[in-house]
């Protein structure tokens, strides 16, 4: 008897991983970023599945309300209306996608060889008054120093996007 | 149908990646290279994820180790489309094959 919950988790798997491979290979831009913005979704569903339901909301917000909609402006920026991508070499295909499944050949391969031990510790609840709690504490497994080193990081990737952008437009070759 | 375990989460993650890394060798555009990117960051994500659900539920290393990725993949998308902006407006071109003078 199959549940309903396990035909949900083939339900995402597939839609991930379809979107994901359309988005490659697609040869219009713009479908691309929609085919990309539904692979994230699934894989947001599968978080949800999983029963991380922050972590799903903060990939819902970050990547499919920030990350897809700023590459959807810069196709907008960058792109030519209806031009198609050019077409790239049948030998080049062939041979990245040759590396690409030896790649992933091998190394499910070394997966299903290798035993994993699982810990039967009781499951921590991942709620959000927990997550918090965690990451600002500063005692031993506590989160703070990473949370502050990531609030730095962020003011310099601000800091460096605005150089970037300000520097002023050089002479075209 | 077998029912969903550590294993088949490592298959889709593993296959994620790998479909990131076939877009990222044959693209030559460089927003759908940062697409596929994006993709690879996410099936690391994910592998975070079943790790720590599956082998230390006690812990929760994966669930912030992850939180952290994303924030560094929204700053990194972010410097990565100004730099392809700036590359734009003196290049009128965003392909990585016109792209290929350090300094000017």
């Amino acid at each position: 008897m199959i549940s309903g919950s396990t035909i949900l988790f083939y339900l995402l798997a597939a839609l991930t991983l379809t979107c994901g491979l359309l988005s490659v290979s697609t040869r219009q831009i713009f479908r691309a970023a929609i085919y990309l913005l539904f692979s994230l979704i699934g894989i947001a569903g599968i978080y949800f599945w999983l029963q991380y339901e922050f972590i799903a909301a903060v990939q819902i917000v970050v990547y499919v309300g920030g990350i897809v909609v700023l590459i959807i402006f810069s196709i907008f920026l960058t792109q030519q209306a209806g031009e198609k991508l050019a077409k790239q070499k049948t030998d080049r295909k062939i041979f990245s996608a040759l590396a690409a499944f030896c790649g992933f050949a091998l190394t499910m391969l070394q997966v299903y060889q290798h035993t994993f031990y699982e810990s039967s510790e009781a499951a921590a609840p991942t709620t959000v008054f927990n997550i918090g709690k965690k990451m600002m504490a500063v005692d031993n497994g506590g989160y703070a120093l990473p949370f502050e080193v990531i609030s730095m990081l962020l003011l310099a990737a601000m800091i460096g996007c605005i150089v970037i952008a300000l520097r002023s437009k050089p002479e075209t070759k | 149908m077998m029912e969903p375990g550590l294993y088949h989460f490592l298959f889709i993650s593993a296959a994620l990646f790998f479909i990131g890394v076939y877009g990222f060798l044959t693209r030559r555009n460089l927003i759908t290279m940062l697409m596929s990117i994006e993709l690879i960051l996410n099936s690391v994500n994910l592998n975070f994820i079943a790790f720590n659900k599956y082998l230390w539920p006690g812990k929760m290393d994966g669930l912030f180790f992850t939180l952290f990725i994303i924030a560094i993949a929204a700053a990194e998308a972010a410097v990565a489309i100004a730099i392809i902006i700036n590359l734009y407006r003196s290049h009128q071109s965003i392909d990585v094959e016109n792209a290929e003078d350090l300094k000017y």
